[in-house]
C-alpha cells in the first residue's frame, strides 16, 4: 500500500468558520444578512412565560366567589411589585379590613369568579442567543436565529469539557513542553483564555477556577483528575454542558504530552486577540471537537493564510506524530512505507510505517499510531 | 447493482464503528474461499465524515493485495471479468455506533427512574434523565436535547388510567426541540413511548409526524409494578433497525450493494443460528467492536440476541472502566502499572479510536479490558435472555430495584456446548490462546465446552452472503472462517485452595495420562485440530462437570488450534484479594496456557 490514511485535526490560521446561532424556542431574529455580529451581541430573542402563582381569595378574605369582584384592587393584565395590594374588603364600618398583597412582582394571569381564585404569573424569563463570535450574518433561520460568517483562526482540539465563552488569548507556558504550575496562573489571567504547554495537574487546574480563568487550553491532563474535577467517571465523551468553573480544552490526549507545534504557533501568533471557544466534544459518528475560533478583523491579518490539515495520504517524507505509547507525542519523518504486514512487539501482524525521530532514531511504528502532520 | 447468476467473485465489507473490513471471495475450482482481505479506518470523522471513503480504501487495499482491479475511480466494477471487477458488491454496518439516549418520565424518582432503568438493561448510555420535575426551565430541556443529539429518546410517565398532563408537557418538549440527528439527513429519530396508556393519541399527535414513534407497553402500569421487559425489547429492536447502521455517507453506500445493507449483528446471529442448526447444539456467540458488543445465544429452539451498546473496546471502552471500575480491570495485569497511567491510556482509547497495542504490556492491558467487556455484556444477556419474545415479565416494586433478578435467564452453561467468538480482540489476538483465555475467563463456562473464534472477523459478511448465496457462504464459512481453538473442562463447584476438584483420565491420541486437577490450577494439553480425545472425568465432591455434584462422566472431546484446557478455578470463579498471591496465580494460568512471550 503505498499510502495510508488518518484522521487529523484542524488547525488553520485562517479560513472562513459559519457558526449557526438558533433559539430553543421560536422567537424573534434581531439581525438580518449582512449585519455586523459582535461575540456578546444578542442575535435573536424570545420570551418564556413565568410560572404562575394561585392564590385563594376567597378562603384567605373570608367571602363567596361573587364577591371577588368587588375586593379587587387590580384587574386581569395589571402589573403587580411585590407587596402591592392586590384585594382588600371593606371591613366592618372601614376598620378590620383584610387585605392581600401581592408575594411576587409580575402580572394578573386571570380572576375565577367560579373557584374565587386569582392567578398571579412571574415575570417572563428572556431567553436569547448571542453572535459567539464576531462576524457577520451570511443567513437567517426565520423564527429561530442566525448564520454567522468570519475570516478566522481555527483549532480543534482532541477534547474538552464545559460551554461556550471567549475572552483574550494569553500564555502562560513559554513553550509548548512546559507544563502548567498553579504558580504559573497570574490574577492578571482572570477572564481570559490561557494556554498552557504539555499538561495541567490537579492543582493548576483548581488555581486556573479560582483565578476566574474563562478558558484553558493544554496539550493533557490526567483522566484521574477529569475525575476529580467532574465529580463522577466520564463514560462516554459526550461534554459541552459541565460546569466546573472553566472550558478546558485539551489538544493532544490524557497524560503528559507537549502540545503540538502546529498549534502552539496558531495560537501564538494571535496571542492577545479575543478568542471564542467551545469545549463540547462528541466522539462517535457525527463527531464533534472542542474549538478555539479567533476572528481574524485586521486587514493587515488577511494575507496571513496557511495550510489546513484535513487528513490526507502519508508517504516517505511525511512529518507524522505518534499517539499511542510507546512514542507518544513524539514527531518525525516517514523514512520506510513497507507494504507486507510485519510482526511488532505485542506479536501482532500490523501495516507498518518507519519513523526517523529528530535525533536520529528510528522506529518501528504501526500505521494505526501516527496522525499526519500537514506542513 | 443487481447480483447475477453466476457468482464468482464477490466482495464484502463490513463497516465497524472502528474500522471497515473488506474480503474478497472467490470460486476456486469449485468451491468458494475467501481470498484476501483488506482493512481501513472507518471514515465517520472529519474530515471525511464520509464512511464510503473507509470503504473505498478497505477495498483499494484489497486490489493491492490480490491484484484484481475493482475500483474504477470511486465505481465499483461489475461484473467480474478476469482480474477486473467483481459480481457483487454485498455490505453489512454498525458504524452508527453505541446506543446513546435521553430517557423522560413525569416524575425523575419514580417513572424517570424506571425509564433509566429500562434503557440500561437495554444496553444503552443514558445521557439525560428529563422529569417534569426536575428543577429545568423548558428551554433548558429542550436545548439538552438539542445538543446531546441522542440517537433514541425512551417517553414514559403516568400510570394507566392516571394523569396525562406530565406525559404531554414531556412529548412537547421533545416536538419543541426537534433535535437533527447526528447520523445525517433523512433519518427519523425513534423515540419510543411507553407510558400512560391514555396519553397515547396524544403522543401520536404531537411526535407522530416528527419523529419515527413506536408505542410499546407502560412500564410504570400502576405505582406498585414495574413492568421493564416489553421496553427494554423494544429498545433492542429500534436500536438494530434504525440506528446502527446509519452512519454519515451510509445512503451512497446503500446506493452501491447489491443486496441491502445489513446491520452487523443481525448478520452475525445469523450465521450463530446456523452454527446451532447444524450441529444441534446450544451456542453462546460473542462480537465485540468498538463501540457495542454484540451477545448471541442459541438454546434449544430459542434465539437471543442483544447488544450491549456501552460497551466496546474503542468508542465505548471509557464506560467499561467506569461500570468494571478499576480495580476489577487491573486484577488481570501480572505487572506494576500506574492507575493513572492505565486511566490515562483507556481514555486516549477513547479519543483515538483506531490505534493498536504496538507492545506487550499494552496488549495485555487491552485484553484485561476485554475481559471485562466481554463478562458485563454477557451478564447483560443473561438478564435480557429470560424468555420467549412477548412473554413478559413483570416485577413489583418490591424487587425493581434488584437489577439481576428478572424472570429466570435461559442461560445454562452446564448445557452450553459451545462458545464463538469474533470482533477484533478476540479475531485479531496474536496467540489463539489469548481469544481461548479470554474467553473462558469472561464467559466462565462450565463442565465441557468447546471455544472456537473468528478467523480474520468475517462472520458479519458470511451472514448477509448467506442471503444471497447460501453455498458460498457455508462453504467459507467452514473452511477459511471457523477457527476451532479447542475444550475446555471446568468443573462448577467451589473448593479450598490446592483442594483436589477433579482426577482425570486423557487418551490422547494412544497417550494415557491420569492425573488430578487441583483447585486454582489451568491445565493445559495440546490437542491438534480435528483430534478427538477420550476422558473419564471424575469430579470431588461438592464439583460438577455435567452429571450432578461428585459424578462421574465419560466422553470425546475435540482439539483446535490450542488444544484442551482444564480449568480447576471452580466456578463462580474467584480471583485471590492478596494482590500478591493475584499476581502469582494469574502469571501461573497465563504460563500454563503460554498466552505470552514474557511469562
Amino acid at each position: 500500500m503505498a499510502h495510508a490514511y488518518t484522521p487529523g485535526l484542524r488547525v488553520t490560521h485562517r479560513t472562513t468558520v459559519t457558526k449557526r446561532r438558533v433559539l430553543p424556542l421560536k422567537g424573534k431574529v434581531l439581525k438580518k444578512v449582512g449585519d455586523a455580529v459582535a461575540r456578546d451581541e444578542v442575535v435573536a430573542r424570545t420570551e418564556l412565560p413565568g410560572s404562575v402563582e394561585i392564590l385563594n381569595l376567597v378562603g384567605r378574605l373570608g367571602i363567596t366567589p361573587d364577591q371577588v369582584d368587588s375586593v379587587l384592587r387590580k384587574g386581569e393584565g395589571d402589573p403587580v411589585a411585590k407587596g402591592e395590594l392586590i384585594a382588600e374588603t371593606r371591613g366592618l364600618w372601614g376598620l378590620f379590613k383584610s387585605r392581600i398583597q401581592s408575594p411576587i412582582d409580575g402580572s394578573i394571569e386571570s380572576v375565577s369568579k367560579v373557584t374565587g381564585q386569582l392567578l398571579l404569573r412571574h415575570p417572563p424569563i428572556p431567553v436569547e442567543v448571542d453572535g459567539y463570535v464576531n462576524g457577520t450574518v451570511t443567513a437567517v433561520i426565520e423564527g429561530e436565529g442566525v448564520e454567522v460568517s468570519t475570516p478566522a483562526t481555527f483549532v480543534q482540539g482532541i477534547f474538552g469539557i464545559g460551554g461556550e465563552t471567549f475572552g483574550p488569548l494569553r500564555f502562560a507556558a513559554k513553550d509548548p513542553g512546559e507544563v502548567l504550575t498553579p504558580d504559573h496562573v497570574k490574577s492578571e489571567h482572570k477572564g481570559a483564555i490561557v494556554v498552557g504547554g504539555a499538561f495541567a495537574g490537579h492543582a493548576a487546574i483548581k488555581r486556573a477556577i479560582e483565578a476566574g480563568l474563562k478558558g484553558l487550553v493544554v496539550g493533557g491532563i490526567h483522566d484521574e483528575d477529569l475525575r476529580q474535577i467532574l465529580g463522577y467517571d466520564l463514560g462516554v465523551a459526550i461534554t459541552g454542558a459541565e460546569q466546573v468553573g472553566l472550558t478546558l480544552i485539551l489538544t493532544e490526549g490524557f497524560g503528559q504530552i507537549r502540545m503540538s507545534d502546529r498549534t502552539w504557533d496558531a495560537l501564538k501568533r494571535r496571542e492577545g486577540d479575543v478568542a471564542s471557544i467551545s469545549g463540547a466534544t462528541q466522539i462517535r459518528a457525527g463527531v464533534l471537537r472542542p474549538e478555539i475560533i479567533i476572528p481574524i478583523e485586521k486587514t493587515e491579518q488577511t494575507a496571513d493564510a496557511a495550510g489546513v490539515a484535513t487528513g490526507s495520504a502519508i508517504d516517505i517524507g511525511s512529518s507524522v506524530r505518534i499517539i499511542r505509547q510507546p512514542n507518544f507525542g513524539r514527531v518525525g519523518v516517514v523514512s520506510r512505507l513497507p507494504s507486507a504486514l510485519q510482526k511488532i512487539e505485542s506479536e501482532t501482524m500490523a501495516r507498518v510505517l518507519e519513523v526517523k525521530f529528530p535525533d536520529g532514531t528510528l522506529q518501528v511504528i504501526p500505521r494505526a499510531n501516527i496522525e499526519l502532520i500537514e506542513e | 447493482m443487481a447480483i447475477p447468476d453466476q457468482l464468482r467473485v464477490i466482495i464484502a465489507t463490513d463497516c465497524g464503528s472502528t474500522t471497515t473490513k473488506a474480503i474478497l471471495i472467490e470460486k476456486v475450482g469449485d468451491e468458494y474461499r475467501q481470498t484476501f482481505r483488506g482493512e481501513s479506518p472507518t471514515t465517520v470523522e472529519a474530515p471525511f465524515e464520509d464512511v464510503t471513503r473507509g470503504v473505498l480504501n478497505a477495498i483499494q487495499e484489497v486490489e493491492e493485495l490480490s491484484g484484481r482491479k475493482i475500483l474504477d475511480g470511486e465505481r465499483i466494477i461489475t461484473p467480474a471479468d478476469g482480474q477486473t471487477g467483481v459480481d457483487a458488491y454485498i455490505s453489512t454496518s454498525s458504524a452508527g455506533g453505541g446506543l446513546q439516549m435521553m430517557v423522560a418520565g413525569a416524575v425523575k424518582a419514580m417513572t424517570g427512574e424506571s425509564a433509566q432503568r429500562a434503557a440500561l438493561g437495554a444496553g444503552a448510555i443514558v445521557m439525560d434523565v428529563l422529569a417534569t420535575n426536575d428543577k429545568r426551565l423548558p428551554h433548558e430541556k429542550i436545548e439538552r436535547i438539542r445538543h446531546l443529539r441522542p440517537d433514541m429518546i425512551l417517553l414514559s410517565g403516568g400510570t394507566d388510567g392516571g394523569t396525562i398532563s406530565h406525559v404531554e408537557e414531556l412529548a412537547q418538549y421533545i416536538a419543541a426541540a426537534d433535535p437533527k440527528p447526528r447520523l445525517g439527513i433523512g433519518y427519523r429519530l425513534p423515540v419510543l413511548y411507553a407510558g400512560n396508556v391514555d396519553a397515547r393519541p396524544r403522543v401520536s399527535e404531537m411526535l407522530g409526524q416528527k419523529m419515527e414513534l413506536v408505542v410499546t407497553d407502560n412500564l410504570r402500569p400502576t405505582l406498585e409494578k414495574e413492568n421493564l421487559m416489553p421496553a427494554r425489547l423494544e429498545i433492542q429492536r429500534l436500536f438494530l433497525e434504525h440506528v446502527m447502521a446509519q452512519a454519515p455517507g451510509y445512503k451512497k453506500l446503500m446506493s452501491w450493494t447489491s443486496t441491502p445493507i445489513m446491520p452487523t449483528p443481525a448478520a452475525v446471529g445469523k450465521i450463530m443460528q446456523t452454527i446451532a442448526k447444524l450441529n444441534n447444539i446450544n451456542v453462546v456467540g460473542v462480537d465485540i467492536g468498538g463501540a457495542t458488543t454484540d451477545v448471541f445465544s442459541v438454546f434449544g429452539e430459542v434465539f437471543n440476541r442483544t447488544v450491549s451498546a456501552n460497551y466496546g473496546m474503542s468508542y465505548s471502552i471509557s464506560n467499561v472502566l467506569a461500570d468494571a471500575g478499576l480495580p476489577n480491570i487491573m486484577r488481570w495485569l501480572t505487572f506494576d502499572v500506574d492507575e493513572r497511567d492505565v486511566r490515562d491510556r483507556i481514555k486516549n482509547k477513547m479519543i483515538r479510536p483506531t490505534t493498536i497495542p504496538q507492545t506487550l504490556e499494552e496488549l495485555k492491558i487491552e485484553q484485561a479490558i476485554s475481559r471485562e467487556a466481554l463478562r458485563l455484556s454477557f451478564d447483560q444477556h443473561k438478564l435480557l435472555a429470560v424468555g420467549l419474545k412477548g412473554v413478559q415479565q413483570e416485577r413489583s416494586i418490591a424487587d425493581a430495584f434488584e437489577q439481576g433478578q428478572t424472570g429466570q435467564s435461559l442461560i445454562k452453561m452446564m448445557e452450553l456446548h459451545m462458545i464463538v467468538g469474533s470482533g477484533g480482540v478476540l479475531s485479531h489476538a496474536p496467540r489463539r490462546n489469548q481469544s481461548m483465555a479470554m474467553m473462558i475467563d469472561a464467559f466462565c463456562p462450565e463442565g465441557i465446552t468447546f471455544i472456537s473464534v473468528d478467523s480474520i472477523f468475517m462472520m458479519p459478511h458470511l451472514g448477509v452472503l448467506s442471503e444471497v448465496h447460501p453455498q458460498a457462504a457455508t462453504e467459507v464459512f467452514e473452511k477459511d472462517c471457523m477457527i476451532y481453538l479447542g475444550t475446555c473442562i471446568a468443573p462448577r463447584g467451589t473448593a479450598k485452595p490446592g483442594a483436589k476438584v477433579m482426577s482425570y483420565r486423557l487418551n490422547l491420541g494412544g497417550k494415557q495420562i491420569e492425573d488430578t486437577l487441583l483447585s486454582g490450577e489451568m491445565k493445559f494439553y495440546p490437542l491438534g485440530l480435528g483430534k478427538t480425545a477420550e476422558v473419564v472425568l471424575s469430579p470431588s465432591r461438592g464439583m460438577d462437570v455435567g452429571a450432578g455434584s461428585g459424578r462421574e462422566i465419560q466422553g470425546t472431546v475435540r482439539g483446535g488450534v490450542v488444544g484442551l484446557v482444564l480449568d480447576g478455578r471452580g466456578r463462580p470463579l474467584a480471583l485471590p484479594d492478596n494482590l500478591a498471591d493475584r499476581r502469582a496465580k494469574i502469571t501461573e494460568w497465563n504460563r500454563a496456557l503460554q498466552l505470552y512471550p514474557d511469562e
